[in-house]
């Protein structure tokens, strides 16, 4: 297509120009609305109550997405009425600003879970995980018994938060160098979790999955669903939503 | 013979520290990869000793150039072989998962059948095992073709082509496993995708110096569309996959991003995989074998070029249309939505010069079966960028998104779009391939192609009620204020419907195992099926070679 101005011809002829052309031509969609989010301030508005996973959230997180339910449950609530009624207050962008990577999901095979944390009780959480059918007869959620007889062997925690570290979660040097002890702690009723709960103010600390016995993978998942949406106290942040900063959250 | 003595050395340095990897491995799966590594090395360092040309060693160094006057055909071959088999496997995974949906038992209470380990399988498998192959296999056949040239370092494209298939093994046995940095599509963990990065980049290097070394002076429409395909998702993959691993011998990494901006980040990558992977490198497979099956010149060169540069320019803007109402900033949304309607233009623009390539020979619709599948596939290509648009649209997205309508959505593009066009492509490969005078038959096309369209229909129209159900379902207020539907009820709504995706899947799956068979008797040289006759493309092999020219003096 040659004219006055522009003869495509060119490219044609040279595929270096081509594949340059092509580069910048995929490029830049993706610098004007990527790069933004990096800098502009109202991209996630500062809320009270956020602070990083205790190790043992961190771990139940982890097998949250080893086993894939990111797969079937979201975790992202929308601004809706009905969405609203059925999971709680819509989330906000803060809420998982320290999620590396996030889980907000694509399909709700399942329900959301953006709001799960203190909905039922531990017990309720490890039943239906060991056979999801005996508590909701209609569900069809594979069985997760195998959680319960396990043992965390969630391995040297302390890389696991020098590695978040890196990536710009704010643990303390505490936080790093204490990170095996915290796992151990706040699953075990008899430890002493005062410096814990100093540290992860609202922190959940007791036995979760009803063996004080063991530390088991049950332990740290259902200490991680019962925290999930429970940090950002939701209604004193609503102020902020309707400020100048209007389309962010 | 210091080649052989490099060579071999190397595979074996390489499995001596796969093997100590394997053994200082923080966690179980990594070492399992290590292991599957150091096999690898093994196996190629004993092929690299036993396959040595003594004789040519002792010769000297003197070596018979391979014969520059034919096109390098032999990866392309693997690939045919490798895309059949990827297909049925991939099927074979969704069809289990769908049958999981409706029948959790055979979920079977064991780790690594679970629902959620097997569907990141199964889209690995069909997109980037099968579809992969089908696109790689397709460019380097395509490109020498096209450029009448023989393919650029034919080695470094076996590496290619054995280095993907390595590529697809650590990603699936790792989902087995557990072993996943947990967002769609780009779930391999950083180890898996340093590799891949490997494999890509020498992609490149053999896919664009073909092109130099072309013989024609322009260069074919249909390597456009590979080459801005091979560069986005090197693109793509790089920047979505930063990520800092926990230790160096072990497999966990957490994302460089987090929360909103990893979201952005995702379904940028996300989306484009869709629009870059699924779409312009299929799009180049059809501005090649449509016209060579039709035996008509492409409709509209504007047209082409038109819609090549609008198309890859919109589809980079698109991603934000998958995180409609989230905590996305609202900005973000309005621009994927609006970008995402722009792009139903520059894609129908595809589907048109597709579709009226068929000018002038509409008649092979009826008679050629090959064609009536590029056809079908060019339709569902139509419907399904029709239907995004559609469902970029916030207010649809409000009731879509979360939903099946979505699975519905991807599997009319999915299965048929890029699964039609791969059959055809594959049809047309193989007898050319193997030399053969034609396909062992082509009333087994036939009825591939029925089975298939049959399948398609079945899935896409039970998600469609299933997904618009669903979303009424959720939203449904009683006259009381309260809503009607507790969660649990939807779900076991969705029975019915479940089921006949299943049967679709069973259907789709069907056609596949009788192209296997079809193709498979086609490469063994099975004497021609006996059947009524129908039309298909002529085929002159005694032309299918590079000019003259290219030829090194
Ligand atoms: C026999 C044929 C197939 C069957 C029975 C099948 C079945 C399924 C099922 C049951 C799911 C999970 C849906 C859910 O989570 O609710 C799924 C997801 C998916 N499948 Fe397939 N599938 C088939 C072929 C394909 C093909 C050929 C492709 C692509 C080339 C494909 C791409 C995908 C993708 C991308 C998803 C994820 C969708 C999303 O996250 O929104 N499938 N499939
Ligand atoms: C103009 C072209 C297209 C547009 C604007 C578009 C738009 C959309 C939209 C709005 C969604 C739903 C996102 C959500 O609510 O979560 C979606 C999902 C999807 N589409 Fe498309 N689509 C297009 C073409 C295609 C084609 C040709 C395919 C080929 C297979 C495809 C594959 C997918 C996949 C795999 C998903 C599911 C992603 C996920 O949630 O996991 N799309 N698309």
């Amino acid at each position: 297509m040659a004219s006055k101005f522009f003869d495509h011809g060119k490219l044609e002829r040279n595929v270096s120009l081509l594949a340059i052309a092509a580069l910048v031509t995929v490029a830049i969609g993706g610098i004007v609305e990527i790069a933004p989010l990096f800098w502009i301030d109202n991209t996630i508005e500062k809320v009270e109550g956020m602070r990083p996973y205790t190790p043992l959230e961190l771990a139940g997180r982890n097998i949250y997405i080893r086993e894939g339910c990111y797969n079937c449950h979201s975790q992202m609530i929308r601004p809706f009425r009905d969405e609203v009624e059925r999971y709680g207050h819509y989330s906000l962008a803060a809420e998982s600003m320290y999620d590396h990577p996030f889980q907000w999901g694509s399909k709700r095979t399942g329900p959301d879970l953006a709001r799960v944390g203190g909905r039922y009780s531990d017990e309720w959480h490890v039943q239906h995980l060991k056979d999801p059918r005996a508590v909701v007869p209609e569900s069809i959620m594979p069985t997760y018994a195998f959680l319960a007889e396990r043992e965390l062997k969630a391995g040297d925690m302390t890389g696991d938060l020098t590695a978040l570290t890196r990536v710009g979660v704010p643990y303390s040097k505490d936080d790093v160098a204490k990170a095996n002890e915290d796992l151990a702690a706040q699953a075990d009723p008899d430890a002493d979790t005062a410096d814990l709960l100093k540290r992860y103010p609202k922190a959940q600390v007791r036995d979760f999955d009803g063996d004080p016995a063991k530390l088991t993978e049950m332990d740290a998942l259902v200490a991680y669903l019962q925290m999930i949406g429970t940090l950002v106290d939701v209604d004193a942040a609503r102020p902020l939503e309707n400020g100048p900063q209007e389309g962010a959250r | 013979m210091d080649k052989l003595v490099m060579r071999t050395g190397g595979w074996f340095a390489l499995a001596l520290v796969a093997f100590a990897a394997m053994l200082a491995a923080r966690d179980g799966g990594f070492a399992v990869h290590m292991g599957i590594v150091c096999a690898v090395a093994l196996g190629l360092a004993v092929f690299a000793m036993r396959s040595a040309d003594y004789g040519a060693y002792a010769r000297g160094l003197v070596k018979m150039p391979a014969d520059q006057g034919r096109y390098y055909d032999d990866v392309i071959r693997w690939g045919v072989i490798a895309t059949v088999f990827w297909g049925l496997a991939g099927f074979l995974a969704g069809l289990f998962i769908a049958l999981q949906l409706a029948f959790p038992a055979l979920n079977l209470g064991i780790e690594y059948t679970s629902f959620g380990r097997l569907r990141p399988l199964h889209t690995s498998a069909v997109i980037f095992a099968f579809g992969g192959n089908a696109l790689i296999a397709t460019s380097f056949y395509v490109v020498q073709r096209t450029c009448r040239a023989r393919l650029f370092m034919p080695k470094l494209a076996d590496f290619v082509f054995w280095g993907y298939q390595l590529f697809i093994i650590l990603a699936a046995t790792g989902y087995l496993m557990g072993i996943t940095e947990g967002r769609e599509y780009a779930e391999p963990e950083w180890y898996v995708d340093l590799w891949l990065t490997i494999v890509w980049v020498s992609y490149l290097v053999v896919f664009g110096g073909t092109i130099i070394k072309r013989s024609e002076p322009h260069i074919y429409v249909a390597n456009w569309f590979y080459l801005a395909f091979i560069l986005t998702i090197a693109m793509l993959h790089i920047v979505n996959n930063l990520s800092m691993p926990v230790s160096l011998l072990g497999s966990k990494s957490y994302s460089a991003f987090s929360g909103v901006q990893d979201a952005l980040t995702q379904w940028w990558y996300g989306h484009n995989a869709v629009g870059f992977f699924l779409t312009a490198g299929f799009l180049a497979m059809m501005y090649y074998f449509v016209p060579k099956q039709a035996e008509r010149p492409v409709y509209s060169y504007r047209l082409s070029i038109i819609h090549f540069w609008s198309l890859i320019f919109l589809y980079i803007w698109a991603g934000p249309h998958h995180l409609h109402y989230t905590a996305l900033p609202d900005w973000a949304q309005t621009l994927g939505m609006v970008f995402s309607v722009m792009l139903w233009m520059p894609s129908w623009g595809g589907m048109i010069n597709g579709l009226m390539t068929l000018n002038g020979a509409w008649d092979k619709i009826r008679t050629d079966p090959i064609i009536r599948m590029m056809v079908m596939a060019l339709a569902f290509y139509g419907m399904s960028t029709f239907e995004g648009p559609m469902m970029s649209v916030k207010a649809v997205n409000s009731l879509s998104h979360y939903t099946d309508w979505t699975i519905g959505h991807v599997h009319s593009g999915a299965l048929g779009w890029n699964g039609m066009i791969t059959f055809a492509a594959l049809y047309y490969l193989a007898p050319r391939l193997w030399k053969r005078e034609r396909l062992y038959s082509l009333r087994l096309v036939n009825w591939h192609f029925w089975l298939a369209t049959l399948g398609i229909v079945l899935y896409a129209a039970s998600m469609w009620v299933a997904g618009i159900m669903q979303g009424l379902m959720w939203r449904e207020y009683g006259s009381d204020g309260y809503l009607v539907y507790a969660f649990s009820e939807v779900v076991s709504a969705m029975l019915p419907m479940y089921l006949i995706r299943a049967a679709g899947g069973l259907l789709y799956l069907s056609g596949a195992i009788i192209m296997a068979w079809n193709i498979g008797m086609t490469i063994a040289g099975a004497p021609l099926r006996q059947e009524k006759p129908m039309h298909d493309a002529d085929y002159d092999a005694a032309a299918d070679r590079p000019l003259p020219a290219a030829q090194p003096a």
